[in-house]
């Protein structure tokens, strides 16, 4: 067998990436979606391995270093920890709140952070850091993507229906602002308290089906069911038991997002094949947000030379940057407020229904920028 | 009655000519990948003669340099397999390594090479014994193959490394590892092989790699009017036979863009059937052939006009063709 990798050089150039994670609750509607031990490192594990395989040709090394976060605790000991190691470029799966105090107390160091967690809106707009990387989608650019589709399927009349926590309510803000920037009707609004309760238990069971019917009753007519509800708390038990015969959209049915398992499209079935080989289970969309990110620090690191978090801040802001993902488009920087441009796949879990931007939403520099906030509206001022 | 016989008379005397004419007859075949067949079509006649069950995902296509076998890569086999090019029946198989997509021979037809997707390999087959001869590591996701015209050199590209792997192939030796644009796909030697040109899907870009200085050295971009440049995702490509054009399957884009070799300015757009896959020219020279996965059809451009003459329809999702002039 021949041997196809280069000469080793006398000094490689080796790449230290920090993954910094806030478990996520293992309190699902659905058992298919418990997070799995290595939630979202997976992902960065296997773009690390794909970023090596580059690296063996050009004496490149990366390593990914783990840190995890449990709910409410301090960002900042495992972050020093990971700057005591020597990461340049750390990978973030963490709420808005601790997303930002990182960003604050990496502002003045040469370190690139990626948020590849948060779908906060603020963040790439009034709260925008120039040490972050969004690859995350926004919330708007989910409720965007789905909106289009739902104005392409000419299902303009929306029940809006929103969970009591404070995510929830920012996901129905931009389920409205999808509704009047594509011309829907909200045809009624309402709130799904979370009371607490067993979730996935036998009573529990009995008591949805009884439940959903009697709170979807009595709204005026309408085409879909829009459900806002990142808690994990209602609305997977909407489809199939609405008063009315109608499709569920949003938080469950035919939900927006980066990636589902189910994606073949493109390509897809090579990163769904290899991630399963390799972890055992399918890929979810934390995984794969943290593969991207994991692969933009490679593309860098390739394309500059040089292990230089600086450097590679100018390679993504350059025109130069172009990342191959497997969603039939490649992914580009907005330079604005450094959100990866990428487009949004509808998924039933089961398939790709269709992915946004839908055709026909035109746009004078991006189509993908008819999803999210746009340029002339941003609140982001970079240096 | 009458124009009955006279059918019959004109299908016997075509035949005939057929006959005599021996050599004369062009015929493309296409493989539809979620058809799970190959299309047979007469490409004088410009159409579609029938299609075939062939196996699970046919993808890359290519003939045996006496034309007498075709070998079509079936993905969801894991397997490669040999059909008489007369009759389309299976007579063998090559060993392909898992999810073969692509298979290219080299000038003298001896060997083949096969990119395997999922093992990060490039396997060398002998066709007359059927063997793997070789496995070479190179990047992530190979993709497209290229043999220059000497047979000297072997490039693969790498989908999600990006990059193209020059190899010496007598000698087993990788020369060069060069990046280029995001997500290569194809790669194509000019005919006399100063030039290698790889497709870049992501990029939207054609990379031009002198294979001698082992460099890039330049790159050619797409503007097809009213179209976003997403939307340019060059796939396939082939020169024409006098190698002074070169034609680029622009894949969602639906065109094929034809640019001067020489000064690698685009020179026209045509617009074919939608998301244009892979390119053939018939042995003639004459006429190009673009697979349309999309739309279910190819389209046939007129090569010396530079004009699409035709549609044919074929079965769903076609991807690879090979054309033979038997």
């Amino acid at each position: 067998m021949a041997n196809g990798a280069a000469p080793l050089r006398a000094d490689p150039l080796e790449v230290k990436v920090g993954v910094l994670r806030q478990t996520h609750s293992r309190e699902t509607i659905s058992i298919l979606d418990i997070p799995a031990a290595d939630d979202f490192l997976a992902g960065a594990r296997m773009a690390m391995e794909d970023d090596n395989t580059t690296g063996r040709f050009l004496d490149q090394s990366f390593a990914v270093i783990d840190k995890r976060l449990a709910p409410g605790g301090d960002p900042l000991a495992p972050l020093n920890d990971l700057r005591a190691e020597g990461a340049g470029f750390i990978i973030l799966d963490l709420p808005a709140a601790e997303t930002l105090e990182v960003a604050d107390a990496l502002r003045d160091k040469n370190v690139i952070l990626f948020n590849a967690g948060a779908s906060d809106d603020r963040l790439r707009e009034e709260d925008c850091h120039a040490n972050v990387f969004h690859v995350a989608p926004t919330r708007s650019m989910f409720a965007d993507g789905l909106g289009e589709y739902l104005i392409w399927k000419q299902w303009r009349r929306w029940l809006l229906v929103v969970g009591s926590h404070p995510e929830d309510k920012l996901l129905g803000e931009a389920y409205k602002r999808a509704a009047k920037k594509f011309g829907a009707k909200i045809v009624e609004e309402r709130t799904f308290e979370d009371t607490g309760g067993g979730r996935r238990s036998d009573s529990g069971a009995v008591q949805v089906q009884r439940q959903m019917p009697v709170f979807t009753q009595k709204a005026p007519d309408y085409d879909v069911l829009v459900a806002a509800d990142e808690s994990e708390v209602f609305a997977g038990y909407l489809p199939y038991r609405t008063w009315d015969a109608r499709p569920v959209v949003g938080s469950a049915g035919l939900r927006p997002t980066s990636w589902d398992a189910s994606h073949e499209l493109w390509g897809a079935q090579q990163l769904q094949n290899r991630f399963e080989r390799q972890f055992k289970r399918g890929m979810n969309a934390r995984d794969n947000q943290a593969w991207v990110a994991m692969r933009m620090i490679g593309d860098a690191v390739a394309h500059t030379r040089t292990g230089d978090p600086s450097a590679a801040r100018d390679y993504f802001r350059s025109p130069d940057f172009a990342l191959a993902d497997f969603k039939g488009q490649k992914l580009t920087l907005r330079a604005w407020n450094q959100q990866l441009r990428q487009p949004i796949l509808l998924s039933d879990g089961r398939g790709t229904v269709s992915v946004s931007p839908q055709e026909g939403f035109l746009h004078q520099t991006s189509e993908l920028d008819t999803l999210g906030f746009d340029q002339p509206e941003t609140k982001c001022k970079l240096p | 009655m009458q124009t009955s016989m006279i059918r019959r008379a004109l299908v016997a005397w075509t035949a005939l000519m057929g006959l005599g004419a021996h050599a004369s007859a062009t015929t493309a075949f296409i493989t539809n990948e979620k058809g799970n067949s190959i299309t047979m079509i007469d490409v004088d006649k410009m159409e579609a003669v029938k299609t075939v069950p062939v196996g699970q995902r046919p993808r890359g296509i290519a003939l045996s340099r006496d034309e007498t076998q075709l070998y079509v890569c079936l993905g969801d086999d894991d397997t490669i397999a040999i059909l008489d090019a007369k009759d389309l029946r299976r007579v063998g198989e090559l060993p392909s390594g898992a999810d073969p997509e692509q298979i290219r021979l080299t000038p003298d037809g001896k060997l083949a090479f096969v990119a395997n997707e999922n093992d990060a390999l490039l396997t060398e087959i002998d066709v007359a014994t059927r063997q793997a001869v070789t496995e070479f590591p190179v990047g992530v996701e190979p993709e497209g193959v290229a043999v220059s015209p000497d047979g000297a050199m072997v490039v693969n590209t790498s989908e999600t490394t990006g990059m193209a792997h020059l190899i010496d192939w007598r000698a087993k030796q990788t020369l060069a590892n060069i990046l280029v644009a995001a997500r290569p796909r194809y790669a194509e030697f000019n005919k006399d092989g100063s030039e290698l040109w790889v497709t870049s899907e992501v990029g939207g870009v054609v990379n031009v790699i002198d294979p001698a200085k082992r460099a890039v050295t330049g790159q050619i971009h797409f503007d097809p009017p009213g179209l976003s440049k997403e939307q340019v995702q060059p796939v396939g490509e082939r020169f024409s036979a006098d190698g002074k054009l070169a034609f680029i399957a622009l894949g969602p884009a639906n065109r094929v863009a034809v640019v001067d070799a020489a000064s690698k300015k685009v020179v026209k757009y045509l617009l074919v059937g939608q998301r244009v896959w892979q390119l053939e020219l018939s042995p003639d020279g004459k006429y190009l052939l673009s697979t349309n996965g999309v739309s279910n059809d190819i389209s046939v451009i007129d090569v010396t006009a530079l004009k699409v003459v035709k549609s044919i329809a074929v079965g769903p999702f076609p991807w690879g063709v090979a054309i033979s002039k038997r």
